[in-house]
């Protein structure tokens, strides 16, 4: 564990700061699985718990013009880096205020604004489009960096392998994030990929550097991203990160996740990453009690806020259907 | 104008792209120092360099994924895939992300991406390498997709798919590389997207088809017209937008219809022309609507078996003499 002069750059404000945030997305999880339960979200609905600590240690080390695309597991990351809460709840809710008009849903957050590039549900499509911003940056002679997760089950996919070989052969300035938590939906990742214990060293076969990472350590994330943002930024060419993590909840709120050992669960109940990052806080003296019942409270009214927001939000307008198919022309099959 | 091949128009537009906009790149297998698989990019990265024409591995889900992202951030890439036979190698990336991400991202991003691909039959290169998917991928709300039959076709609609902001698929025809046909000197020559081409007029009989199949309906209209028989043929040119009015109203003429597609016919694209003629023209028709199609095989390697699994001159025409004739 580091110690808090192991972080001198980050200020009381800053580490309170990712504190917040990985409460904020905590709770605004817990209030999307309410509003399920309400009907008030339908489809499916992939809660982040357990993972908080891997959106804001990364997505924090970025800069405001470097892109982030990522999994259908995508709340998390679209809160860290700066998305609304009320557009977020909105958009699972499916109404015109969310931050795609509701055309997306939970799967499929964006925001042109953020470089936001998007959460993609079939899994390990992403990688390719990641491979691609990064090869638009490199062709316009730029410095950003594409930031792309993914969950260990992309690793089996073909997609990945395509982006990660046209990545390390293009030298591009991407890095492939791996959220290592064990299953892909119901399925362990021990029965099903042979790497699983040593997952960053698939990267070896692309010649890539490759990094492991305790995901549910917010500062371990944060330090090993700020060295493989410089690194990538400086041209160095794609990296590749595997975060060992939990999803604390099953794959997504319909799966009771009863294939799970109850030691396994247990472990991992205790690697929490919100109280681990507060008894640090607390331990290191940086944070008293009362800096977090202040932040504690106002992230329960901003949860409270974003849930009033999306459900007294109107519907998209009945002639929104056909909106935004193509840019240039009205779609095809419009009724006369 | 002046005449040149099939493949040189699409040579030439895809230099124009190059030569006019800074953000287009071109990249597929074997685009570069070997010259595309059917001799397209000849040169191209001698004067281009390789910043320009790459050449990617053969991986043709991130040759479309990596052009959807880089389209995203605002490159103009065309990208190519050999066949439309591999383009199912990609499909995650035309159909669930190319197609939807402009709607799911609820407009904020546009994807300007042009897959360029080669459909077609007739070749002898077996079942795997003849197939002609176009019309699935029409089947898709997001896509464009165009079908040149012609030379000048080829530039006119390249050129105005270069001024959209969607994902086009982009489908030359393998066995048309080698025509030759008339093309228009002039630079700012543009055939619209969605608008048919009336090849000839006819009172008696509609031929509709699209890319080879257009010119093989054309020339079953020249021995049909050695017979009284006069046909309006009619090439689509872009099966998405569909222009099913000059269609719909060249049914309405002739009384007749008579729809020529090189895929099998059950599911084929023809089945939605017949769809729309009946819908917007059934008082008008004389005879059911017909179709000439592919069989319903996987295409046969050996030659005669493949010529008796696509459509040619002679079959239209005797379809077309059934349908006018009663036999």
């Amino acid at each position: 564990m580091l110690k808090a002069a192991d972080v001198p750059d980050l200020t009381k404000d800053d580490l309170l700061g990712y504190y917040r945030q990985m409460k904020l997305i905590r709770e605004f999880e817990r209030e999307s699985e309410r509003q399920y339960t309400r009907g008030n979200i339908k489809g499916f609905l992939h809660v982040y718990n357990g993972e908080e600590a891997i959106a804001v240690g990364a997505i924090n080390t970025l800069r405001e013009d470097d892109y982030i695309v990522t999994h259908y597991r995508d709340h998390g990351q679209a809160l860290a880096r700066g998305m609304g809460s009320k557009e977020v709840m909105a958009e699972l809710m499916g109404k015109a205020t969310g931050c795609s008009n509701g055309k997306g849903g939970s799967m499929h957050l964006f925001s042109d604004e953020l470089n936001f590039m998007g959460g993609y549900a079939i899994v390990g499509g992403q990688l390719c489009i990641a491979a691609g911003i990064a090869l638009a940056v490199q062709y316009r002679g730029d410095d950003q960096v594409v930031l792309c997760f993914f969950g260990d089950g992309a690793v089996n996919e073909g997609e990945f392998h395509e982006a990660m070989n046209l990545a390390a052969i293009w030298n591009l300035p991407v890095i492939f994030f791996c959220e290592h938590n064990l299953y892909g939906m119901g399925a362990s990742s021990k029965e099903t990929l042979v790497m699983w214990d040593s997952l960053h060293e698939m990267a070896a076969a692309y010649g890539m550097d490759r990094y492991e990472v305790d995901g549910n350590d917010v500062l371990e994330v944060r330090d090993l991203m700020k060295k493989i943002n410089a690194d990538v930024r400086s041209g160095k060419g794609p990296a590749f990160v595997v975060a060992r993590t939990y999803r604390l909840r099953g794959h997504s709120v319909a799966d009771p996740a009863n294939y799970r050992p109850d030691d396994e669960v247990e472990y991992w109940e205790a690697q929490d990453p919100i109280p681990r990052f507060r008894d640090w806080l607390t331990d290191e003296g940086i944070a008293t009690i009362e800096d977090f019942d202040e932040i504690d409270s106002s992230v329960e009214v901003e949860i409270v806020a974003a849930a009033e927001f999306g459900e007294s939000s109107p519907w998209p307008a009945p002639e929104a259907l056909y909106d935004a198919v193509y840019t240039d022309r009205p779609t095809e099959g419009i009724p006369t | 104008m002046s005449v040149i091949t099939y493949r040189d128009a699409v040579s030439s537009v895809l230099r124009e792209a190059l030569d006019e906009d800074e953000r287009v790149f071109l990249m597929g297998e074997d685009i570069g120092p070997y010259g595309g698989a059917f001799a397209v990019t000849k040169g191209f990265t001698e004067r281009y360099g390789k910043k320009r024409i790459k050449d990617s591995p053969l991986a043709e889900s991130v040759i479309v994924g990596a052009g959807v992202g880089a389209a995203m951030a605002g490159l103009r890439p065309v990208v190519e895939l050999m066949t439309i036979n591999f383009s199912l190698l990609a499909m995650d990336q035309i159909v669930n992300h190319a197609a939807k991400i402009r709607y799911m991202s609820g407009g904020q991003f546009s994807i300007p991406l042009i897959i360029r691909t080669v459909t077609g039959a007739g070749a002898s290169v077996g079942a795997t390498h003849s197939q002609s998917f176009e019309g699935m991928y029409a089947s898709i709300p997001g896509l464009t997709v165009v079908t040149p039959a012609t030379p000048s076709d080829v530039i006119g609609l390249f050129r105005s798919c270069r001024e959209l902001n969607d994902p086009v698929m982009f489908v030359e025809h393998i066995l048309l590389y080698g025509t030759r046909g008339d093309v228009p000197s002039v630079g700012d020559y543009r055939v619209p997207i969605g608008k048919a081409d009336v090849r000839r007029t006819g009172k008696d009989i509609t031929l509709c088809g699209y890319s080879r199949m257009a010119n093989v309906a054309e020339q079953a209209a020249g021995i049909l017209a050695q017979e009284g028989i006069e046909a309006d043929v009619i090439d689509l040119r872009t099966l998405r937008p569909l222009d099913s009015e000059t269609l719909v109203n060249s049914v309405k003429k002739t009384h007749r219809a008579l729809m020529v597609e090189e895929t099998t016919r059950i599911g084929g694209f023809a089945g939605e022309l017949v769809s729309q003629i009946q819908e917007d023209a059934f008082d008008y028709l004389d005879a059911p609507i017909a179709r000439v199609a592919g069989a319903e095989v996987p295409m046969p390697y050996s030659y005669p078996l493949e010529m008796a699994a696509i459509p040619s001159a002679d079959s239209v025409v005797a379809a077309a003499r059934k349908l006018v004739n009663g036999r």
